[in-house]
């Protein structure tokens, strides 16, 4: 066991996780999850259906408050804070973007969508809030596709757009750390191909969480990989070990050769 | 001769009792569906034929709509000035908006987005009992018991007015206006709720800037139905405004509506005089208001899902 307060690596970390426990009333979701997450990379997380990394998302940026049931035991150090102590949970939740499997276009105009997050922020020049909607939209590769029709609603775009709006409205937010779960299952393999990119481009500024169904989108975008397994936390290891054989459990291995799950 | 070949199909000529059943079902929907519309129409066309020989024969419009003074059984000269009654009904309706618009928005917001568990549970429930009082029984709170007290409170003569029958039927209407609202809160994807609290707005940046926007149509819905409600209500006003014909000069003046004046009147006519065709007319203006107003709500939440 670690030792839930060891400061040396909760120091270099920019997430550092220590036995991090999800239950949902009697049911375990994940279990004594000990992991780093570091500063600007793309840090993958594969692995079959209910192994909880999507519950390892919720937990960290604290979505357990909204979800009723959902209890969270163990340590998040989210850039050397512990998360369940601090006094203003909106405020990490702003530095903390999210980008949820099926898009979310808030019933909003397409501009409104992305300036959403600036003006909760008290952001309230038309010229300021123009500035960032056209450079998140330009970041998320689809400022050429609405610039015409920023005032249409966000949520009559297409799938694949309003998955990149999603993206360009958490960058509105500027967050340090991106969480990404499962973000092409409704997108296109052209738009996917798209946002990976502006994935790799990211990297530089923010550090990124990416949950995957897709083993290759791991391979393709992820520096290092976790595969979570019913909830226990199998492997993790630079994500190329996946696939010349050096990890250490033969269940990481089989899991992306295809030969279960 | 040629066997029949052993068929393992149905007899697709054969109909059968599910196909029976499903034909007798679509007729009997049919028949619910369209005795909406046959009773609306019905409705209009009888009270317009008690009504259309007071209004192509005695009635003078302008007199009708400009003129305070309803004396129907005045013996020499009797008049049917209707103003005094829309204002009447318009200004009680109006204070009764003021009051149950931000009480029942307040209590849905609430028990839509804040309340949780027991709490939530207990409250739908006792928003549902508030909505199923009798408005005789409000009625009889605005005379026994609000009257006293505003007499007493506000320092006037008389405390069957405006004010008084304005809060009740506004106490009236915001139960079932909350419950609409509600309706249409809940009617909002937690998906937004969720798109929104993970980008750190707090409890009511959601509400304010994410779900009451996602949630106008049914809004605007709630707040026409409660103003149709108002228009609609008898028996509540007609025991809590005073019943006087009266242009009131303020909210503690004496009113009379128009329904009040139907529900009083009607039992008193002789069938087939002016005074009841008249009451008669009475009922077709307020048939027409309420038939505006729904409308009205029709074209504004189409306009709305339009753009």
């Amino acid at each position: 066991m670690v030792d839930a307060t060891a400061p040396t690596a909760a120091a270099e970390a920019k997430v550092a996780v220590r036995d991090l426990t999800i239950r949902y009333g009697d049911h375990v979701a994940l279990k004594d999850v000990t992991l780093d997450i570091r500063e600007n990379e793309i840090f993958g997380i594969i692995g079959p259906a209910n192994s909880g990394k999507t519950s390892f998302l919720r937990a960290l940026n604290r979505m357990d408050t909204f979800t009723p049931g959902m209890h969270v035991e163990g340590e998040i150090r989210f850039a050397g804070h512990d998360i369940r102590k601090i006094n203003n949970l909106y405020a990490l939740r702003k530095r903390i973007g999210v980008v949820f499997p099926l898009p979310v276009g808030l019933p909003l105009s397409v501009y409104d969508n992305v300036a959403l997050s600036p003006r909760l922020s008290g952001v309230k020049k038309r010229a300021d809030l123009d500035v960032i909607v056209e450079r998140c939209l330009r970041r998320a590769a689809l400022w050429d596709e609405v610039k015409d029709r920023l005032k249409s609603l966000g949520s009559l775009l297409s799938g694949g757009q309003q998955q990149r709006l999603t993206i360009a409205r958490a960058l509105s937010q500027e967050p340090d750390l991106l969480l990404l779960d499962e973000f092409s299952i409704a997108v296109d393999p052209v738009t996917t191909m798209r946002i990976e990119d502006v994935l790799k481009e990211l990297k530089e500024e923010v550090t990124i969480v990416l949950v995957t169904n897709l083993v290759q989108q791991a391979r393709r975008l992820a520096d290092r990989t976790a595969f979570f397994l019913t909830g226990e936390c199998v492997e993790i290891a630079e994500t190329e070990a996946y696939f010349d054989g050096r990890v250490k459990d033969t269940r990481s291995s089989d899991y992306v050769e295809g030969r279960f799950g | 001769m040629n066997a029949q070949p052993p068929s393992t199909l149905p007899d697709l000529d054969r109909r059968t009792f599910a196909w029976f059943v499903d034909k007798g079902m679509q007729v009997l929907m049919f028949v619910g569906g369209i005795s909406a519309i046959v009773f609306i129409i019905g409705i209009f066309v009888f009270i317009t034929r008690e009504a259309l020989p007071f209004i192509t024969g005695t009635m003078d419009f302008g007199e009708f709509f400009t003129s305070p003074r309803w004396r129907p059984t005045s013996e020499n000269n009797p008049t049917y000035g209707a103003l005094a009654l829309i204002v009447g009904t318009a200004s009680v309706t109006g204070l009764a908006m003021l009051v149950a618009v931000p009480f029942s928005l307040g209590a849905a917001i609430y028990i839509a987005e804040f309340a949780t568990g027991r709490k939530r549970e207990i409250l739908k429930v006792l928003v549902e009992m508030l909505a199923a009082i009798p408005s005789v029984v409000w009625g009889f709170i605005g005379l026994s018991i609000m009257n006293p007290l505003i007499i007493e409170t506000f320092d006037v003569p008389i405390g069957l007015n405006i004010f008084n029958a304005g809060v009740i039927l506004g106490l009236m209407a915001a139960p079932i206006m909350t419950t609409i609202a509600e309706d249409a809160l809940k009617a909002v994807p937690d998906t937004y709720r969720e798109a929104a609290e993970a980008m750190g707005a707090t409890r009511w940046q959601i509400v304010w800037r994410v779900v009451l926007p996602a949630a106008r149509n049914g809004l605007v819905a709630a707040v026409l139905l409660g103003v149709g409600r108002g228009f609609g209500e008898t028996m509540a006003v007609l025991m809590a405004s005073g019943h006087a014909i009266n242009l009131p000069e303020g909210i503690f003046d004496s009113v009379r509506a128009l329904t009040a004046t139907i529900a009083a009147e009607l039992g008193e006519t002789v069938q087939g005089s002016d005074h009841y065709r008249a009451l008669f007319t009475l009922g077709v203006l307020l048939f027409i208001v309420t038939f505006v107003i729904n409308l009205t709500a029709d074209l504004v939440v189409r306009g709305i899902r339009k753009k």
